[in-house]
């Protein structure tokens, strides 16, 4: 297996279709392979989601033990909108703070790897997916220690003045913020590598000879050729933090909670499901819509 | 070129070297505390400070209570998931690539969605399946067994297929000119070419569904795994040994990784 397998899986999925291969056996054999996978899907990932959707409509004033009635109660999504907007908009808002945050920092990441690592570029694409393979419970508690009220960090930001004397970082928005770039940082890096690395250097040399200077050259050749990776590493990065609610739930407090925490709480400690189950479909319907709107105006149409 | 062309393309080359570093410096930061910690001897339960050194976590990981189980139940899980999603991922890369089927579209799509959806959706709606179904009190191994498979089954042939789609045809048109019949060119060429893609997709996989806690979060009945006592100790205050299990995991990953590099250099000469 080799690291960059993994990016290009990563960026595959917003990549070129593959070139039609010669078939050779008919057309059964192709239904037998994908019979097993699709129906896993269909049980496993297409009823839930409709039995979701249902769940949304039930009547909120059943309860678990006596059962829901399906009254298409439309209501419950006003009520989840109206309960929890604070919830979701501040999902909204870290989720696309930190994947400009990832953005920001995995580009000249990706870039430094793809073009300056020379024979480094394995083991530095390997240190980006160590990471991965360490739990990520454990390094998000990580993070508070890093940020510890006398921790070396916050003592550092005050020396400075950045931070007020009585100032912390923890059970804020920034720790939440830090926690969530820092968890989906690699998900950015490993795409933008992927396009950043089939970039032709002759394109550059060519721009070059054309009088680009460097920066030109690297505003009107590399960025444009990047974009796939850009937009495969954004998509990547935005949507398990727009869902996530481990890093508001360890490293901030309630006033930090994003809408993953509601929806954990509305099903699991509340057993509300119906608001709840509202809740999830509003959070997958911004997400879906949001994700169709972007690889379309980005123009890379096939998905996987 | 003027000299302060030349000073700017100077600070420009360095500039992303350095800020490639500090952003190395950002992702191993926590990798570094979590080996700190693992040697950290607390004075109170809710410390998250380094406050004195110890062997005693290394020597005894299972001290605390649950977690060594929830280790194994977490380790069975994600390799029977890794099993599950890698074969029927593997199966679903092969007919897209290789077989025609009608509603392409349509099928990728359905492999699309599962990434696409936030984590917390999927759980979800799996609880409310169950939970509709009858199943809600018999929910434990099994239900996040097949959660885990759902989700890393598409992750499984993502990967497959970009490495299949990369392979040239042309060797197994030489293997059947050569007499191979199709079985033989599948095992003896398709199968070791595709080999790699296959081992990074259960990799994957294994990663992917022993870190999980979200949707396992929803489906887990009675069943703790290492991310769920991770969660609970973290509310009353988190036992060192969990730094043990961090950084053990992270080395044993980091000796893999480094043992497949070596391997396919040499293989490569």
């Amino acid at each position: 297996m080799s690291v960059a397998d993994v990016g290009e899986t990563l960026e595959g999925r917003t990549g070129k279709p593959p070139r039609k291969r010669a078939r050779r056996s008919g057309w059964s054999t192709g239904y037998l392979l994908l019979l097993p996978g699709l129906l896993w899907l269909l049980v496993f990932f297409v009823a839930p989601t409709i039995q979701l959707a249902a769940t949304s409509l039930y009547d909120s004033a059943g309860s678990l033990e006596a059962g829901y009635a399906m009254t298409w109660s439309f209501g419950n999504y006003l009520d989840a909108l109206s309960t929890y907007r604070e919830q979701f908009v501040r999902s909204l808002i870290y989720a696309t703070t930190a994947t400009g945050l990832a953005l920001l920092l995995g580009y000249p990441l990706a870039y430094a790897i793809a073009f300056k690592a020379g024979r480094f570029k394995n083991l530095m694409l390997m240190l980006v997916i160590a990471p991965f393979f360490t739990s990520f419970l454990v390094r998000t508690l990580a993070w508070k220690s890093i940020l510890a009220d006398n921790g070396a960090v916050v003592e550092t930001l005050k020396s400075v003045g950045i931070l007020a004397p009585d100032g912390r970082l923890l059970a804020t928005s920034v720790a939440v913020i830090t926690g969530l770039t820092y968890n989906f940082l690699p998900f950015m890096v490993l795409p933008l590598y992927a396009s950043l690395e089939k970039i032709d250097p002759r394109l550059l040399e060519a721009g070059k000879d054309l009088y680009a200077n460097g920066f030109t050259a690297f505003r009107k050749i590399t960025v444009p050729l990047s974009m796939p990776g850009v937009v495969a590493g954004t998509l990547l990065t935005f949507i398990p933090a727009a869902g996530d609610y481990i890093n508001s739930e360890l490293l901030g407090t309630p006033r930090q909670y994003m809408i993953g925490n509601v929806i954990d709480n509305t099903f699991l400690v509340q057993l509300n499901y119906p608001i709840a189950a509202a809740c999830s479909v509003v959070l997958m319907v911004v997400v879906v819509v949001m994700v169709l709107l972007y690889v379309r105006r980005a123009g890379t149409e096939d998905l996987v | 070129m003027n000299r302060l062309q030349l000073l700017g393309r100077w600070t420009a080359e360095r500039m992303t070297v350095f800020v490639a570093g500090v952003v190395l410096v950002y992702m191993f930061l926590p990798i570094f505390f979590v080996g700190l910690m693992s040697f950290n001897d607390p004075t109170s339960r809710l410390a998250y400070e380094f406050q004195g050194f110890t062997w005693d976590n290394w020597r005894d990981p299972c001290s605390p209570v649950g977690m060594c189980d929830s280790l194994v139940s977490s380790l069975q899980i994600a390799f029977l998931a890794t099993i599950g999603a890698t074969i029927l991922g593997t199966l679903v890369a092969f007919a897209l690539i290789r077989h025609r089927f009608r509603g392409r579209a349509p099928t990728s799509l359905l492999i699309f969605l599962p990434m696409a959806t936030p984590e917390v959706v999927m759980g979800s709606s799996l609880l409310a399946l169950f939970s509709s179904a009858g199943l809600a009190g018999n929910l434990g191994f099994w239900s996040i067994l097949v959660a885990h498979i759902m989700f890393c089954l598409s992750f499984v042939v993502v990967t497959v297929k970009a490495r299949l789609a990369g392979l040239d045809f042309r060797y197994e048109q030489a293997a059947m000119d050569l007499y191979a019949n199709e079985w033989q060119t599948f095992w003896r060429v398709t199968f070791p070419l595709v080999f790699p893609g296959i081992l990074a997709a259960a990799l994957l996989s294994f990663s992917l569904s022993f870190d999980d806690y979200i949707i396992t979060n929803f489906n887990h009945g009675n069943t703790i795994t290492f991310p769920m006592f991770v969660w609970g100790s973290a509310q009353r205050g988190i036992p060192p040994q969990v730094n043990v299990v961090g950084t053990t995991m992270f080395l044993i990953a980091l000796l893999l990784v480094l043992s497949t590099g070596l391997l396919q250099r040499r293989r490569s000469r």
